[in-house]
């Protein structure tokens, strides 16, 4: 048997996250993106002669959410050195937790139901930013290089998951879904295009039915969940396609080029560096003691899942297909409250979600906010048959974009103001008597014609009038 | 000169300025440096600067500080801001530190006035001064004689009487042992109770800031303007110490000093005989004195040159030539990395990087990273076990008195074998004290060393102030 039907993806995911702590790890400096380089810099993070770390309690807080989230034993833990010479690296080495991380043997829960492991997630400091310049800024051409220490000391949280990923879609979700876990515990913002969550994948491949793993390549450079699906793939075809030619896998770092769309060597392991672990001398034995774990613990908000087992209840208890989507998404986006909000304030329930799955979330980047109460008004209005759908959508992008407001109000200042019924049904009597043939062919049952209609009456009332009124007034008609 | 204490009183009521003190120092360095070179800066405008602040303070009736107007040499790897700081290595040559070490701030709120830094073996790593890459200090009681190391050049700064005071750091006896060489009292604090912010590392688990002075008092008083908790070194300790000069002149009526065979056995005879008389005039003091064995010291001096070796393999990593210091270029990164090394370490630094990298290194380290740390925390069990029966531990603090500049730097083993009575301590975190006992055969300083458990700093300037007190005719001042 040949072709890919025959093997099986074995993916493990290494994902780093920046913890949102307004300090680095070991020093008072500002852990900020995007800042001018080398302003957030002092002896410590630049690994001056003589400077020493101190460890600060939130990123140990951040990183103990991040462990009970995950369903992770939290432990007594140690710091490492992990030595290795590079320029981004102020003490040419890397505090590190090693053998005695804080979280260990946790599991995460996909929203298809399977479970992934997590082996560990471990405390470790980011290094600085290095840019390539000249000759094209390749690493092999540059003329010389800037360092910028702004990120060297900003706390990182590395999450390694066990080999139990299957797939790239399913690799996709449980990043997906980390990252929403990690956005609801506070611990990050998740944003993977500023490199707040990096993601690195072991990806080998093996014949289905076999217990032993092949050998693993791993990848970098996933900066976003397209290219992580893309990235693996590609790489199972490319171990796959050596296998059955006969050659072997190495077991290497390679690099995924999202415009060539393929993955290219790095450098082999065999010759990669012996990082000589030791322990970190400069900090003690990190041990939280039992109330603070029970602290964070019970000051935990609900997950993602749980956030979406609640929106699958207001729905009645099931949701379709396309509803649950809608949920993912509104999760994902942490529009869950505005929708539960409006619900509660009698919104009907697949309304509400609809509207922020579409109309909110197209605009939730820009940070607007939108309050419950308008939009449970705004819902009201729609479902009560005083706006239309495409009014409706119309109020809600005008609300959006002013960060909230009085849906009445904005629905009038467009001109939105329900039509009093008199009037509807003045207008629907001159349409007939312009479409006597229609009009004919439609009491004799061609419901079709409900369409034209009530295109007639649109133009004629300048889109003002509700398209269920008109229907429900040509049915009352025709008797 | 005189002491510290003194000085300090006079300045304090306004009998001296510390700007005349300050003068004297300066003057003395200026006159007697030439020939020992225990300075590699000395840094008169600052001083004077430091000891107008003094006397400001005195004649505004503001309290200038225990230490008022006394001044201090500082070893080279005490960061200074603004200030010169080269470990007594060439690769941080011209480095100006943005900040001060902990230590420089204390004395300067204690109204002690810094006159300069002084010379070091490269890095701290070495006994004799000798390896600094600014040339050798020389022994100020016979110049032909190397002061001891690493802190040869502020040991040998108070001997000369440059400085009253003196700073060192102490990782496997860099404080004791050039005190002992250079007949002055030198003391190595319990790990973690002086700050190490602001140290420039050797061996991060085990060095320690410690004080020199020409008597115990003023040691005493130095070690408790430094000692304290600092929250900028997670490895400092929280507690509050204990002052130790009200209790110097308490007497050691029924201490219990055990005489250490395994820090005496093999030094020279003459070393050999002082110790027996400090045991005999603290038996006479009022002590109980008996003699213990403590075999597992003898496995300290392999524990310690792979362990103090791995550490400073990483901590030296950072002098890559990227950031500050020297930087020799190449055709890449890592070429300019290599570049710079090979250009800007001495032979011994060199020595040690490797040997703590193979240390380290996969296929190796459980042999011996793993097993030295096991070897500590049986040295560490073996002091428990004496503690449980006496108080202090007395034996010698080098195998011989100063030794001829030369004599082993060709002999790296000869070399490592003077800590071998002072590594224990820095294993184990406690504190211990070099103290002057008379002389060798060869008319040089012989120093007797006290030991004791944590946190026992007061208790071992309390017995070293008997030994003080009865010290045999010691050497003429030089």
């Amino acid at each position: 048997m040949s072709g890919e039907a025959a093997w099986e993806m074995v993916i493990g995911l290494e994902v780093h996250c920046e913890l949102a702590t307004a300090t680095k790890l070991f020093c008072g400096c500002r852990n900020a993106f995007g800042d001018e380089p080398n302003v957030n810099v002092c002896p410590v993070c630049l690994g001056l002669p003589g400077s020493l770390p101190v460890l600060n309690a939130f990123a140990v807080e951040l990183a103990m959410r991040i462990g009970t989230a995950l369903h992770c034993e939290i432990r007594p833990s140690t710091f490492a050195r992990k030595n290795y010479f590079y320029p981004d690296q102020a003490k040419d080495y890397q505090i590190s937790q090693y053998d005695q991380p804080i979280n260990t043997g946790g599991w995460l829960e996909l929203p298809d139901g399977s479970r992934v492991g997590v082996t560990r997630a471990h405390m470790e400091e980011d290094t600085g930013k290095l840019t390539h310049v000249g000759a094209g800024g390749r690493i092999n051409s540059a003329h010389h290089a800037l360092v910028d220490y702004n990120r060297s000391g900003v706390p990182l949280v590395e999450i390694v998951s066990e080999p139990d990923i299957r797939s790239a879609g399913q690799a996709k979700a449980y990043a997906a879904e980390l990252r929403g876990i990690l956005v609801a515990t506070g611990a990050s913002d998740g944003r993977m295009e500023e490199g707040s969550m990096r993601v690195d994948a072991n990806v080998s491949v093996r014949s289905f039915g076999t217990d032993s793993f092949g050998t693993r390549c791993e990848i970098k450079n996933l900066n976003s969940l397209r290219s992580l699906g893309r990235g693996i793939d590609y790489e199972a075809a490319r171990q796959i396609a050596l296998i059955e030619s006969g050659e072997r896998v190495v077991l290497e770092t390679r690099h995924w080029d999202e415009s060539a769309g393929r993955t290219e060597s790095m450098r082999s392991k065999e010759e990669a560096n012996d990082y000589r672990y030791f322990p970190e001398p400069d900090l003690v034995p990190l041990v939280p003691d039992a109330a603070w774990r029970e602290r964070v613990r019970a000051g935990l908000g609900p997950m993602p899942a749980d956030r979406r087992s609640a929106l699958v209840a207001a729905l009645g208890g099931s949701a379709s297909e396309a509803e649950a989507d809608q949920i993912r998404a509104v999760v994902d986006l942490g529009l869950d409250e505005l929708v539960r909000a409006a619900v509660d304030g009698g919104a009907p329930a697949p309304l509400a979600l609809a509207r922020a799955a579409n109309e909110v979330a197209a605009q939730s980047d820009a940070g607007l906010v939108l309050t419950p109460e308008s939009f449970a008004a705004l819902l009201a209005l729609e479902s009560g048959g005083q706006l239309s759908a495409t009014q409706s959508k119309a109020v809600l992008g005008l609300l959006l974009e002013r960060g909230g407001g009085d849906p009445s109000a904005v629905a009038e200042e467009l001109g939105y103001e329900a039509l009093g019924a008199d009037f509807l049904a003045g207008v629907v009597a001159e349409v007939i008597a312009a479409n006597p043939d229609e009009w004919a062919r439609y009491v004799a049952g061609d419901d079709k014609l409900t369409g034209l209609f009530t295109k007639e009456v649109m133009q004629a009332t300048a889109g003002k009038a509700n398209g269920k009124e008109v229907a429900a007034e040509l049915r009352r008609l025709r008797g | 000169m005189t002491d510290a204490r003194a000085l300090a009183a006079a300045v304090r009521a306004g009998e001296r300025t510390a700007r005349e003190v300050t003068e004297e120092a300066l003057d003395a360095i200026a006159a007697g440096d030439g020939a020992l070179h225990a300075f590699l800066l000395v840094t008169p405008d600052d001083a004077r600067a430091q000891a107008d602040l003094v006397d400001a303070a005195v004649t505004q009736g503001r309290d200038p500080g225990p230490l008022a107007g006394v001044p201090i040499a500082l070893k080279d790897n005490l960061c200074t801001r603004g200030i010169p700081t080269t470990c007594g290595s060439k690769i941080l040559e011209g480095w100006r530190p943005p900040y001060d070490a902990t230590v420089v701030g204390l004395l300067r709120d204690a109204g002690a006035i810094t006159v300069g830094k002084t010379n070091m073996d490269e890095f701290a790593m070495g006994s004799s001064t000798e390896n600094s890459a600014y040339g050798p200090t020389l022994n100020p009681h016979d110049t032909g004689k190397v002061p001891g190391g690493s802190s040869g050049g502020s040991a040998a700064s108070v001997a000369a009487g440059f400085t009253p005071l003196g700073l060192g750091s102490d990782t496997g006896g860099s404080i004791r042992q050039p005190a002992a060489l250079c007949g002055v009292v030198g003391m190595k604090p319990t790990y973690g109770r002086v700050s190490r912010y602001g140290l420039v590392a050797f061996a991060s688990s085990l060095d320690q800031i410690g004080p020199f002075a020409t008597n115990v008092a003023d040691a005493a008083l130095l070690f408790d303007v430094l000692a304290g908790h600092d929250g900028r070194d997670s490895t400092s300790l929280s507690s509050k110490p204990e002052l130790t000069v009200p209790g110097l002149e308490d007497g050691i009526d029924g201490i219990r000093v055990g005489v250490c065979r395994n820090l005496i056995d093999g030094c020279a005879p003459d070393v050999v005989a002082r110790v027996q008389e400090a045991a005999e005039t603290l038996a006479a003091a009022g002590a109980t004195v008996e003699e213990i064995r403590v075999p597992e010291f003898a496995y300290g001096l392999s524990a310690y040159y792979l362990i103090a070796p791995a550490e400073a393999s990483s901590n030296l990593a950072r002098y890559d030539g990227v950031r500050y210091g020297l930087r020799v270029d190449g055709d890449d990164a890592a070429a300019m990395n290599t570049a710079t090394r090979t250009a800007g370490f001495g032979a011994e630094v060199k020595r040690r990087i490797m040997l703590g990298t193979y240390a380290l290194s996969a296929g190796y380290y459980d042999a011996y990273y793993v097993q030295a740390q096991r070897v500590r925390t049986l040295v560490m069990q073996a002091f428990d076990r004496a503690y449980g029966s006496i108080d202090v531990l007395l034996g010698a603090t080098a195998p011989t008195t100063a030794f001829d500049l030369g004599a082993k730097v060709d002999d790296p083993m000869a070399m490592y074998m003077n800590d071998i009575c002072t590594i224990p301590s820095n294993l184990a975190g406690h504190p211990a004290l070099s103290i002057p006992f008379g002389t060798g055969v060869d008319g040089l300083p012989v120093g007797v060393q006290l030991l004791a458990p944590a946190l026992e700093e007061a208790l071992l300037f309390r017995v070293a102030r008997v030994l003080e007190a009865a010290a045999p005719e010691g050497v003429r001042s030089p």
